[in-house]
């Protein structure tokens, strides 16, 4: 029982808002302490890890370029081509990219999307332009709302896309570990059967995507 | 053959460049915390592979002692809107041109280098082509950049700072929770916690197994931040014992919609920072949870279109 300290860690930790790494380093090593490991041995333990999951961190990589096109106007180009768009509102262009990369997932092309790469550079810029050319004065709350929509749109799409895909991480895993437990399936099936969830997932958030449309509605005619 | 180790010897480059940028900048008044914090980052990508473990584990907590202190971030002198929006016309949709080279390069990379072989190996390492292409085609877009923009030539790295600066600690918080997670394994934490989630769920009837499964891969992937720890104890415990062996449920739709059931848990956690906090640093919100807050109601509608969808369907 005692390991689950550092659980209760985390949870306090990124409750009260302090420094998540510093969080998640006190929470390693009260986790290691609390099972009877030495100090010496957690912190090795969390250093190798550290180490094995540098590739994580590698998408990083895009923000000079990100930066030094943001400085040339990126963002301000996705702008004015929204403004030019009479059809295009936030929660369109929102929807619109949840199908694009809710597809684009499916057939495996995961590579397309992410928040370097695109929310911050287009979709949060675009969807944010197409809120503001309808009301002038919007809200900085509402600008808020839309961005993070952005990015969660992001995420929505690729998870409930990439699972349909069958040569995905998590594909192989599920087939592999019920083959351990003497239980075959074929990927096919297993990525077939992810598809009714997908669209689900697909009316739901834009569903979702329709309403905060209807409340940026609002805000405009409360003006 | 091109691996992992030609883009972490890239990516410790740039990081130095960073660094090194971070301890010139004057206008950042914790500078030396700065250069510090990223320059452990660089260190860790050129020299992690003969630090040794307990080195790199140094290293991890040297780098958690800088950020605690409090990273800055200086007035860079980058350009103002008014100079963007004229830019932004001048130079017209190359811009989104030259931004979407990052994905694509990366995505033919990762479907073209599979084929590419020199002297009967492969070019690149098989199970790493992603990331060599996703390095490769950053690399492409910089030069495009350089040439189609033409900035003086620092500005590159002192923009790149800047997006770096702006995401500070958070830009480690992925990596540091994937190394978190391997020290709950070292620790036996996915076995305790899903042996409480088995003893306390009742999982007496068909319905109440599927429930048990689904709300259970959901919790159990929000506290791990990852559902590909939370499937394999959730699927020992629950679902091959109870829907499958029990009560005669399908393996394959109790997998994939399980799988899908620990996605919800992923959109409602800070545990997986990747996708819910570095999008908030990199979007410049105030509320730390905006992107969670943005998810929470997809996750708990989704979460329940599964639990329905699998009772219905699993037991056919």
């Amino acid at each position: 029982m005692w390991p689950l300290l550092g659980i209760v860690v985390v949870v306090a930790g990124f409750a009260l808002r302090l420094n998540g790494i510093l969080v998640v380093a006190a929470a390693a090593l009260v986790t290691g302490l609390a099972a009877g490991l030495d100090l010496a041995t957690v912190i090795a333990a969390f250093g190798k890890a550290f180490n094995e999951n540098r590739y994580v961190s590698v998408a990083f990589l895009v923000l000079p370029v990100i930066g030094a096109l943001e400085r040339a106007g990126l963002q301000e180009r996705a702008r004015q081509l929204i403004a030019s768009l009479k059809v295009a509102t936030a929660g369109r262009i929102l929807m619109l990219y949840l199908l694009i990369r809710q597809v684009s997932a499916a057939v495996g092309l995961l590579s397309l999307g992410g928040h370097a790469t695109m929310v911050r550079p287009l979709i949060a810029p675009m969807a944010e332009a197409a809120a503001e050319s309808r009301n002038s004065a919007l809200p900085t709350q509402m600008r808020e709302r839309i961005r993070a929509h952005a990015a969660g749109v992001d995420n929505i799409g690729a998870f409930f896309g990439e699972d349909i895909f069958v040569a995905i991480g998590s594909i192989l895993l599920m087939r592999g570990f019920l083959e351990q437990n003497g239980v075959l399936v074929e990927p096919l099936s297993l990525s077939l059967w992810a598809i009714p969830t997908a669209i689900a997932a697909f009316a739901i958030h834009a569903a979702r995507l329709f309403l905060l449309e209807r409340t940026l509605r609002g805000t405009e005619k409360s003006r | 053959m091109i691996g992992l180790g030609a883009v972490y010897l890239f990516a410790g480059l740039v990081f130095a460049a960073v660094a090194a940028a971070s301890a010139l900048d004057r206008t950042n008044k914790p500078r030396w915390l700065n250069a510090g914090f990223w320059g452990l980052l660089a260190a860790s990508f050129l020299f992690g592979d003969v630090l040794g473990d307990f080195g790199n584990g140094v290293l991890v907590l040297s780098l958690v002692a800088v950020a605690g202190f409090g990273l800055g971030i200086g007035a860079l002198a980058t350009t103002g809107t008014e100079e963007r929006r004229e830019s932004a016309r001048r130079f017209g949709n190359k811009l989104f041109f030259i931004a979407l080279t990052i994905p694509a390069i990366t995505l033919a990379g990762s479907l073209a280098f599979k084929y590419v072989f020199v002297g009967g190996a492969p070019l690149v390492d098989p199970a790493q082509v992603t990331l060599v292409s996703l390095a490769l085609a950053t690399i492409v877009a910089a030069f495009i950049a350089r040439a189609v923009l033409k900035q003086p030539f620092p500005a590159m790295l002192q923009e790149g700072r800047r997006l770096l600066d702006l995401v500070s600690w958070a830009a480690l918080l992925p990596q540091m929770l994937a190394a978190l997670g391997a020290v709950f394994a070292l620790a036996g934490v996915g076995g305790i916690v899903g042996g409480l989630a088995v003893q306390v769920i009742p999982g007496e009837s068909p319905l109440a197994a599927v429930i048990a499964y689904t709300v259970g891969m959901a919790l159990f992937t929000a506290i791990m931040g990852n559902a590909f720890a939370a499937f394999p104890v959730m699927t020992a415990g629950i679902g091959l014992p109870l829907i499958v062996t029990k009560f005669g449920g399908d393996p394959a739709i109790m997998a994939a919609i399980g799988m899908l059931s620990g996605f919800c848990g992923t959109l409602t956690t800070p545990m997986a920072a990747n996708f819910n906090l570095v999008p908030v640093a990199l979007l410049n919100l105030t509320d730390r949870y905006a992107v969670i807050k943005a998810q929470f109601p997809t996750a708990l509608m989704v979460l329940f279109a599964n639990t329905v969808l699998m009772y219905a369907i699993v037991y056919r």
